[in-house]
Parts: C-alpha cells; sequence; structure tokens
C-alpha cells in the first residue's frame, strides 16, 4: 500500500517501474492525497466539491481531480499551518505578470530534494561533482524575488561543488572564470546547469562571437526552463544539443520540464529526445475542448502529476503547456514511464468586450 | 471659431485637423440623414460585410427607414441643435461600437472625433466606406464636420482635444471614465460615460417548457449571440440567469434550456485555446469565494453553471467567463430587488411580461437596470443606451419662452 509515507517511493528507482505498477500505487498516492489536502485546505475542499467531479477515491490517474495550476497566482493555497510555513517560492514571471506562491514546509521541501536526488542520480551520477552555473550569481543576490531561475540554481547546486559562474553580474561571458574552473577539473567530469534560454544567448552567442571553442568534454549540461524564446528563433532541442557539443564540446546535453509548483520531480529528456516521467511523477494529456483524457500521439493540455506536495495542494496541476504523449515504458534509450513531448504553450486569443479602451495604446 | 490646434494624431478619415467644422446642425438633419443611409447603402453592398455580422448590423441600423422612423419618433417641442464637437473614445476592443457613437453625434447634429480602435478589419471597411462617401460632393458639409483619427494613450492629446469638446463619448469602463474625468475639458462640455456594467436574464420556465423546437432553436440562438459573442464581456452579456418558476418546472425547463444552448455553443464557439483554462481557473476560484455557491454544472467546457443557494447580494461582483453563469431559481422578482444597485444594465427576457419587469424597477426605484429587452437583443446599440437618450445628451435646446 501506498498512502501518504513517501517511503515505497524513495525506493524506488526513476525510471524501471513498468506502466501499470506505477499507476496502480501513484493512484493510491493521489488518492490519499487528495483526501489530505481536502482535510486541510478549505478553499481546495471548496473546489473539489464544485469544480471538480470528485466524490471519493478514484481508480486511474486519468480520474484524480486536478486544478489548474494557474491558480497558484491568484488564490493562496496551503494545506499546513501558516506557522509551519519556512519557505515561499515564487514563480518567475515577466514584470506585471502574477506569480505563483507555494508554501513549503520542511517535510515538503526535504521531500523534493530526496525525489530531485534520486533523478539526478540518473544525470550526473551519485557523486556531487564540481559545477559550472551558467548564469549570473547576481540572481541570489536579489532576495526580494526567491525567482525560479534563482530557486532552480540553487536547488540543482545541491549536486555540485565548488560552484563557478560562468557569467559576470552584467551577463558577460566570464572566460577566465570558465577556463579557471576548467583547468581546476581537469580530466574530471562535470556538472553545467543553467536556463534554455540565457544559455543560449549569454553562453553560445558570445562564444560564437569570440570564435571560441571550449572542450568541456568530460561535462553533463542540465538545463530547463521552456523553449518559448528559442522557437522564436526556431531552435529545436536537437539543434540545441549539437550547437552545445560543437561550441563547449558537451556531449551530453540533458534538457528537463519541470515547475516551480512542483518542483523536484522533474521530466527528464532522453537521447531519443522524449521527456520521461519518474515513478514519483505522471503526466497526462488532455483535449481542450472538454478535459477529457487524449490518447498517445494527440497533442493537448498537459496535466502533471506527482507525489511531493504536502504543504499546498499541487499534486495534480493542469498546466498552460501543449504536450503528447509519445508512449508508455517503450522508449528506445530503454527508460521506463510515460515519455512525452512538450509542444509549447497554449494560445492567448485576445478577449474581446467593451472594457479597456483608454488604456490599449492604439 | 478659431481652427483646431495642430496634433501629433492620425487622421484616418477625413481633412487636416485644422479645417474642421465645427458649426453645428439640427438633430436628424438632412445632410446627416443622406450621409447615414449612403453609408448604410454601401456597406450593405458590399459583399465582404456579409462576412461581419457586427458591420451588416450596423448598416442594417443606420439604414433610411430606420433613421426616418428614429427621427419621427424624436421630440421637437424644444428647438435644438448639436453642442458642438464631440470627443469619441471608443473601446479599443469592440470593433463596430465607434461607428454607433460616431452615428449618434452626428444624428444629434455634431461634429465629431472619433478614436477609431486597430488592428480589425471591420474598422477598416467601415472607415473606407466613409472615407469614399466624404469625397463625394454632396456629402461635403458633413465630411467637413467629421474626422476618424488614430492616436496612442496620449493624455496630452487627449487634453488638448477635451478643451475644445462640448461633448465626450467616453467608452471603456471604470477605469477610463475615471482617468479622462480627471483631465480638464472645456467649461460646457457634456460627458456622457459608459461605466462597466452588470448584465442578467430572466427566464420563464414555463415559457421555455412551452417552445416548439423552432421557438427554442431561437431563443438558445439569441442567448447564444448575447452571451458569447464577446466573451461574456459586453456590458449587456448576461451573468446570472434567473429563473421563474416553481422548482419543479425549472428544473424542467433547465433539461431543455441548456443542452439546446451547448449544441449551439459546440457549433460556433469551441473553446480550444488558453480561454478554456482560464475559465477553468474562474471557476475554481469562484467556488472557494463564493460562499453561496451550491454546485457547478459543466456542458464539457463550453458552458458552465454555477447553482446558488441563495442570491448574494453582492453577486455583480462575480462575473462570468467565456460562457460562465450563474442561475437561481424564484417564483417572483423579489429577488431583483435585493441585489440590483446602479451597476445594472441590461436585463434580457423570455417568457416574462417586460412591462410587468419595467413597473417592478419603477416602483420599487431600483437604482439600476436601464434596458429591459428580449433575450438575442442584448448587443442591440440604438439611440437610447445605458439609460441615455443619446441625441438628446448631445444637442443642446434653443428656448424660447
Amino acid at each position: 500500500m501506498t498512502g501518504l509515507d513517501p517511503t515505497f517511493w524513495l525506493d524506488q528507482p526513476p525510471f524501471a517501474m513498468d506502466a501499470e505498477a506505477k499507476a496502480a500505487a501513484l493512484t493510491q498516492t493521489m488518492n490519499a492525497l487528495t483526501e489530505w489536502h481536502r482535510q486541510h485546505c478549505p478553499a481546495y475542499a471548496r473546489i473539489l466539491d464544485v469544480a471538480t467531479d470528485a466524490d471519493g477515491p478514484v481508480q486511474t490517474l486519468a480520474q484524480v481531480p486536478f486544478i489548474p495550476v494557474r491558480l497558484f497566482k491568484e488564490m493562496d493555497l496551503r494545506s499546513v499551518p501558516e506557522d509551519q510555513v519556512f519557505k515561499t517560492m515564487t514563480s518567475s514571471g515577466t514584470s506585471g505578470q502574477q506569480v505563483s506562491r507555494i508554501f513549503l514546509d520542511r517535510e515538503t521541501s526535504a521531500l523534493q530534494t530526496k525525489i530531485l536526488s534520486r533523478i539526478m542520480g540518473e544525470v550526473i551520477g551519485r557523486k556531487r561533482l564540481p559545477m559550472l552555473v551558467i548564469d549570473s550569481p547576481s540572481v541570489l543576490k536579489d532576495r526580494n524575488a526567491f525567482s525560479a531561475r534563482g530557486a532552480g540554481i540553487l536547488g540543482f547546486s545541491m549536486f555540485g561543488q565548488n560552484v563557478t559562474y560562468a557569467l559576470d553580474d552584467k551577463m558577460n561571458l566570464d572566460l577566465p572564470a570558465i577556463e579557471a574552473f576548467l583547468d581546476r577539473h581537469a580530466g574530471q567530469p562535470v556538472f553545467l546547469f543553467g536556463f534554455t534560454f540565457m544559455i543560449w544567448q549569454h553562453f553560445y552567442k558570445p562564444l560564437q562571437a569570440l570564435g571560441q571553442r571550449l572542450a568541456i568534454d568530460q561535462g553533463v549540461l542540465l538545463h530547463g526552463g521552456g523553449w518559448k524564446k528559442l522557437q522564436d528563433e526556431a531552435v529545436s532541442s536537437r539543434d540545441f544539443r549539437a550547437t552545445l557539443q560543437d561550441c563547449a564540446g558537451i556531449d551530453r546535453v540533458v534538457n528537463y520540464y519541470g515547475m516551480v509548483e512542483q518542483t523536484g520531480s522533474i521530466f527528464l529528456e532522453c537521447e531519443e529526445g522524449f521527456l520521461h516521467a519518474p515513478a514519483y511523477a505522471d503526466v497526462i494529456v488532455r483535449d481542450l475542448g472538454d478535459f477529457s483524457t487524449l490518447p498517445p500521439g494527440e497533442t493537448g493540455l498537459v496535466e502533471v502529476l506527482s507525489m511531493i506536495p504536502r504543504s499546498y495542494p499541487g499534486h495534480a496541476l493542469l498546466t498552460e503547456d501543449l504536450g503528447r504523449i509519445e508512449g508508455l515504458d517503450h522508449c528506445a534509450c530503454g527508460r521506463r514511464g510515460t515519455h512525452f513531448t512538450i509542444a509549447g504553450r497554449v494560445a492567448r486569443a485576445e478577449v474581446r468586450g467593451c472594457s479597456d479602451t483608454y488604456e490599449a495604446a492604439a | 471659431m478659431k481652427p483646431l490646434p495642430d496634433l501629433p494624431l492620425t487622421i484616418r478619415v477625413g481633412g487636416p485637423l485644422g479645417t474642421l467644422d465645427r458649426r453645428p446642425l439640427k438633430p436628424y438633419a438632412e445632410p446627416v440623414l443622406a450621409f447615414l443611409a449612403a453609408l448604410s447603402k454601401a456597406l450593405l453592398s458590399q459583399a465582404e460585410v456579409r462576412e461581419h455580422p457586427d458591420v451588416a448590423t450596423f448598416a442594417f441600423w443606420c439604414r433610411a427607414a430606420n433613421l426616418a422612423r428614429l427621427s419621427a419618433e424624436f421630440d421637437r417641442r424644444h428647438a435644438r441643435l448639436g453642442r458642438g464637437l464631440v470627443l469619441h473614445i471608443a473601446p479599443s476592443n469592440v470593433p463596430v461600437n465607434f461607428a454607433y457613437s460616431f452615428a449618434f453625434g452626428l444624428l444629434a447634429g455634431n461634429a465629431n472625433l472619433v478614436r477609431i480602435p486597430e488592428g480589425f478589419v471591420q474598422v477598416e471597411i467601415i472607415c473606407d466606406a466613409i472615407a469614399a462617401l466624404f469625397d463625394r460632393p454632396e456629402h461635403a458639409r458633413v465630411a467637413s464636420m467629421n474626422r476618424l483619427v488614430r492616436y496612442p494613450r496620449d493624455d496630452a492629446i487627449t487634453a488638448a482635444l477635451s478643451a475644445e469638446c462640448q461633448g465626450r463619448m467616453i467608452w471603456g469602463g471604470d477605469a477610463t471614465v475615471a482617468h479622462l474625468k480627471r483631465l480638464p475639458a472645456h467649461p460646457r462640455c457634456v460627458d456622457v460615460a459608459f461605466a462597466d456594467r452588470y448584465s442578467l436574464c430572466l427566464l420563464g420556465a414555463e415559457a421555455v417548457l412551452a417552445t416548439d423546437d423552432k421557438a427554442l432553436a431561437e431563443l438558445v440562438r439569441g442567448f447564444f449571440n448575447d452571451s458569447y459573442l464577446f466573451d461574456q464581456n459586453g456590458c449587456s452579456s448576461p451573468h446570472l440567469v434567473l429563473w421563474r418558476g416553481s422548482d419543479a418546472s425549472v428544473a424542467a425547463a433547465q433539461q431543455r434550456f441548456w443542452p439546446a444552448l451547448e449544441r449551439v455553443v459546440q457549433a460556433a464557439y469551441p473553446l480550444a485555446d488558453a480561454r478554456t483554462v482560464d475559465k477553468f481557473t474562474h471557476l475554481c476560484r469562484t467556488a472557494s469565494e463564493v460562499a453561496e455557491v451550491r454546485s457547478a454544472t459543466r456542458h464539457g467546457n463550453l458552458i458552465y453553471r454555477i447553482a446558488l443557494t441563495a442570491l448574494p447580494a453582492d453577486i455583480a461582483a462575480h462575473r462570468g467567463q467565456f460562457g460562465t453563469f450563474f442561475e437561481h431559481a424564484a417564483e417572483d422578482l423579489e429577488g431583483l430587488a435585493a441585489i440590483v444597485t446602479e451597476r445594472y444594465q441590461t436585463l434580457t427576457c423570455f417568457g416574462v411580461d417586460r412591462q410587468e419587469v419595467v413597473d417592478f424597477i419603477v416602483d420599487r426605484g431600483l437604482p439600476g437596470i436601464d434596458r429591459v429587452v428580449p433575450v438575442g437583443k442584448a448587443l442591440d446599440m440604438g439611440v437610447v443606451w445605458d439609460g441615455y437618450m443619446l441625441v438628446e445628451e448631445l444637442s443642446r435646446i434653443v428656448h424660447s419662452a
């Protein structure tokens, strides 16, 4: 039986459970989490009663009641008393946008770390590696906003040592620092981390402009944060990998998909170019018209499930990303677990109506 | 009269600002009626207009016969003239509204400066038609009095124009109204301000049950047009459906009404973008914020119906989105008296005696509801709008004792 106790999950390797056993176990945990949050978050309980079909335990992951991830931008949803919140995470948003507020207690925060460690083991092995962060240390200095970018860097820094920043405070490439880092750790595996667009804009492009080529041949680069800006430049995941191999000699470039609302249970991209759900999480793709589930191969709204969230009701979230399930368990890369691709954000249509005339600059 | 100052705005239709003729006409003046009737003809003769029902509706509204009827109904006990120059700040996200606003200003006898929205083909169609008419000698007088313009949000320009205006038509809700009212205007300037409004629908359960299939189809089509055409964002789009009848007849009428509406929405408003997420998020938030919510019935993502245990006094603060309707049933109209504030604009009705509703509003001295119209007519603009008689508001009386 798997309920709220995470022990069962912590014993699972990330990409080895077969689909049926995983679905059965994860459904049980989801039922336990739904019930936990129903009892501890009154707003969530109201949402369950009114806006979802939830009516007690469900049989399949698709039946688990889900809420829109955007709700965390519009409401404070908490399943622990306020005095147990020891960290509030916010999503990064461009100025003027609302940001998500995610309330963490010690238990959920610790579980995030444990689960992330298990997944990261697949990327860099069990040991901490010398780490090069492809970002500016100034991201962490603005403590005003514990932004997703800062949180990501801090979170992944747990898997590195001798953390070095590849960019200076002004987001310029700091070649001396990079070269010193590579000299220090010559012949050793190193871990590189950054956000997809930052790497492209502030690492690859300056290297290209300088005509410089690095030889980080024992490097593993983990990157995430979304493709939107790079899609505008028509850069695919494959292009990205080839480019980083070419400009920095990095053989292993791993994209991840994840969000601050489900920190910890990230989805890693495999050599085949598919994102994989680890044992502790799953994805469901839903039809935009009625939120019914879509079979593999069809594109719809991505819902993400995670066994981590305890201090806030975020275990089943409908995102605003479009994606497609590519298969279950039988990826050519050998990893088990639902594998999928993300196709970008759902289109936002201009809303009609009589208001807001003068505000909108003509 | 001094010419208007030169200002950095883009003239879409008409000559330079400095050449604007501000001498007023009387309401329903011949040159204006001739111009609007010609505009109606010009638009209705374009095949392209058929693809834009909003343009066609406007063109049909300003046809000669309708203008003649409005003119005949106009109260001429007093001599009247246009107030002078009217500035129209039209909504940026409803394409055709500017044309009505312009027409009201014209019918009242004014010179008009209309700030028009960007990015709608409908706006360009109407502007092109107006420009072509302005070039013809028979419309020279009307052409000399009117300019359709564009300029970015710019208080300096709006203030400079406001100082010259005897009337302003301010569309766009509370924020725009509050903002523009802060700008100094001509001392004689009359502001007709269109604030944020809230609208609702009253359905007689027995009448809905008595419809044949054809009448039901017409009813739900009308309800669809009222609600969905502007993403339920029109000031006259309903957010609350009040059912009148016994519990049993209301339950049966709901079974007849909503599935029929669902079929229309399915065909004409397939929601397949971020609006579905917005709509679901709104439903979740409403569930947790409004204590009176009993349950929700979702027809896919096409219609969300929110049943209430009681009508919250502040129900107008909880607007629907993209086809989300609060529902409540009662045997009489008393519920209205408990909720209606000055924010209420349009009550659309079906199967209810509209005069009875009007009498109730007047007898009970309700602070709001300016329009009681059949379902399907919510968006029909006219010279009486938002509680104003617009031609009267935009003209002045030359009184003789």
